[in-house]
């Protein structure tokens, strides 16, 4: 029998309200609360446990380009629905409803631009965008975005971020693969660098594509990077999975990245790398 | 085993089966003949009006010839090579020279086993990293002399295992993806029983992809689809049907060339005449593929992969 009895059924805390709306978010990792506009000079990664943040192109594009030099692509291409598909929604629907809510035509944005006054091509997923799923849109555009460096010579660049093939596509959007990885071979013959930058989470199709066939694979730290999803996993082998299993260290550890790279450092690191890149030395 | 579809055929014929036993002292011949037009005529009309969902068993029929039985069947002089050279020999998938016809070729397939020791062996056709480097090493191989390469999947998928991510499996599919686009060597590729998604594609890319009629061939299997649009196990039918996952619907959308027929209610019920069928299709490829010219085979095949999606601006 407890001594105190609650006169109240619930103590709500909903009227309480010392943070205004939109000026703090909070780390998804810690729960430090930082001020929105530190957040943003910090490029989206928490001051305190350096959790990195997901973002999108928008905010990639803004990072890595200088400023006013970047120049979408195909900005307009947008999905069709091939297949009449339809789960709890018609996919046309679907589409028209992720378009509005996220301002995007797709799961990826392509463009050109100069990073430290080198012209480069770079695409970069939305993973906002029906979970970063990769369908035609997104194949058309990176086949599009390659063909753009064999004419230019400009080194190429993707951002990944996504859950994997877009269902709704059926198998067209398991042949993005083929078609993503077919163009980047012709990128390779004609020894045009290519960079993957791997962002959380990347799984699926496009880990078993183009994210994982880059001259070198660069990861942000503790990104989510594998074939098969964690819970795939547990639930296929009943096994409980190793601590850090599939994070960027993980991957990096086993040999299948070149380096982890610090959002805050990526651009100049970049910088680095394709300087030395498209060095011409006299060999 | 028999699926749930097939029990009135197999009843029907069970019942000729102990007619003919009895015509040998009464004439029943009359009888005997009635009921297998009787027979057939219902057969036409199950395998005519199969919904997905029900070609998804077929192409997973424990019955079904694997490609170890196509390549027994088919081939001759056959030689299986093992391992990749790296860490182990993938049983799930095998591969090697064969002979089929006057060529001699590089034969790589997925493969499943017929009882539970065989599919422990042979992890039920789901290949680990390993597998996906060996089949690259035989595709070299051939490369180096001149081999045309044909491949059959038949995978569930690429195994989603602890080993099997930390040794790179998606690596491994990428790679080979991005390489069998480039080799220089004729690649057909047959889909003969189940194509599941990165899995199948990361030995899927070829100049010219066959289809048995009783096969499945999408990014993902019904179950899973269902388990996540629909958020339920129950949906596999419904998800079967979205995918547009059959032979004919992949032939309209561009993904296959051609679909190579099945015997009589499936390739489970006649193994050798589904393998005749098929070593026909294969030799006439060939030899149109062997008339193509080096470097239009490569052009043509990275186009071909070009063409696929629709979108619109």
């Amino acid at each position: 029998m407890a001594w105190f009895k609650r006169s109240k059924e619930n103590i709500s805390t909903d009227t309480r309200k010392d943070v205004p709306d939109g000026m703090w978010v909070k780390c998804d990792e810690c729960g430090e609360m930082i001020h929105k506009k530190q957040w943003e000079a910090n490029m989206y990664v928490c001051p305190k446990c350096n959790y990195h943040f997901r973002i999108g192109s928008e905010e990639y594009f803004s990072i890595l380009f200088d400023e006013g030099t970047f120049k979408e692509m195909d900005k307009k291409i947008r999905s069709v629905d091939p297949l009449k598909f339809t789960d709890s929604k018609p996919y046309d629907k679907r589409i028209e409803e992720t378009m509005k809510k996220t301002n995007l035509y797709d799961a990826i944005r392509t463009g050109t631009g100069e990073l430290h006054k080198i012209p480069v091509v770079i695409c970069c997923m939305d993973f906002k965008f029906i979970g970063g799923s990769m369908g035609s849109v997104l194949g058309e555009k990176i086949a599009r975005a390659i063909d753009r460096c064999l004419k230019t010579g400009s080194p190429f660049m993707i951002i990944s971020a996504s859950g994997g093939a877009r269902m709704m596509e059926g198998g067209i959007s398991l042949m993005q693969l083929a078609k993503t990885s077919s163009r980047l071979a012709k990128l390779a013959e004609e020894k045009i660098p290519y960079i993957s930058v791997i962002t959380d989470p990347t799984t699926g199709g496009a880990s078993a594509s183009y994210a994982m066939l880059g001259d070198l694979n660069i990861a942000e730290p503790n990104a989510l990077i594998g074939f098969a999803g964690p819970r795939v996993i547990k639930q296929a082998t009943g096994k409980d999975l190793p601590k850090g299993f599939q994070r960027s260290e993980f991957l990096l550890e086993h040999g299948f990245l070149d380096l982890i790279v610090d959002r805050r450092d990526m651009k100049d690191r970049l910088g680095i790398i394709l300087k030395h890149l498209l060095h011409k030395t006299n060999a | 085993m028999v699926l749930e579809f097939e029990k009135p055929l197999v009843e029907l014929e069970q019942k000729i089966e102990e007619m003919r036993k009895m015509a040998d002292t009464l004439d029943i011949s009359a009888e005997i003949n009635k009921l297998e037009v009787k027979i057939n005529e219902l057969r036409k009309n199950i395998f005519e009006n199969l919904t997905p969902w029900q070609i998804v068993q077929l192409a997973r029929h424990p019955e079904r010839p694997y490609t170890l039985d196509y390549i027994y069947l088919m081939t001759e002089n056959f030689v299986e090579l093992h391992g990749d050279r790296q860490y182990r020999d993938d049983k799930a998938v095998v591969g090697g020279f064969a002979s089929i016809g006057d060529h001699s070729v590089m034969i790589i397939g997925q493969q499943k086993g017929r009882d539970t020791k065989s599919n422990l062996y042979r992890n039920f056709g789901m290949m680990n990293p390993d597998g996906y480097r060996k089949a690259l090493r035989l595709m070299k191989l051939a490369e180096k002399f001149n081999k045309p390469v044909i491949t059959f999947l038949d995978t569930p998928g690429a195994y989603p295992g602890i080993e099997a991510e930390e040794r790179g499996q998606a690596e491994a599919i990428a790679r080979n993806i991005l390489e069998m686009s480039r080799l220089k060597v004729p690649i057909i590729v047959v889909i003969i029983g189940e194509g599941a998604s990165g899995g199948a594609l990361g030995i899927g890319v070829g100049d010219r992809v066959l289809m048995l009629k009783y096969c499945w061939y999408s990014v993902i299997s019904p179950e899973s689809c269902s388990s996540i649009l629909w958020r339920s196990w129950d949906f596999k039918e419904q998800a079967a049907e979205a995918l547009k996952l059959t032979a004919p619907d992949l032939l309209k959308i561009g993904i296959i060339d051609r679909i190579i027929e099945e015997p009589f209610g499936g390739a489970h019920r006649n193994h050798e005449e589904a393998a005749s069928i098929l070593k026909k299709a294969i030799i006439e490829e060939l030899e149109l593929m062997s008339k193509v010219k080096k470097d239009k085979l490569l052009d043509n095949r990275i186009k071909k992969f070009q063409d696929m999606g629709f979108w619109k601006e």
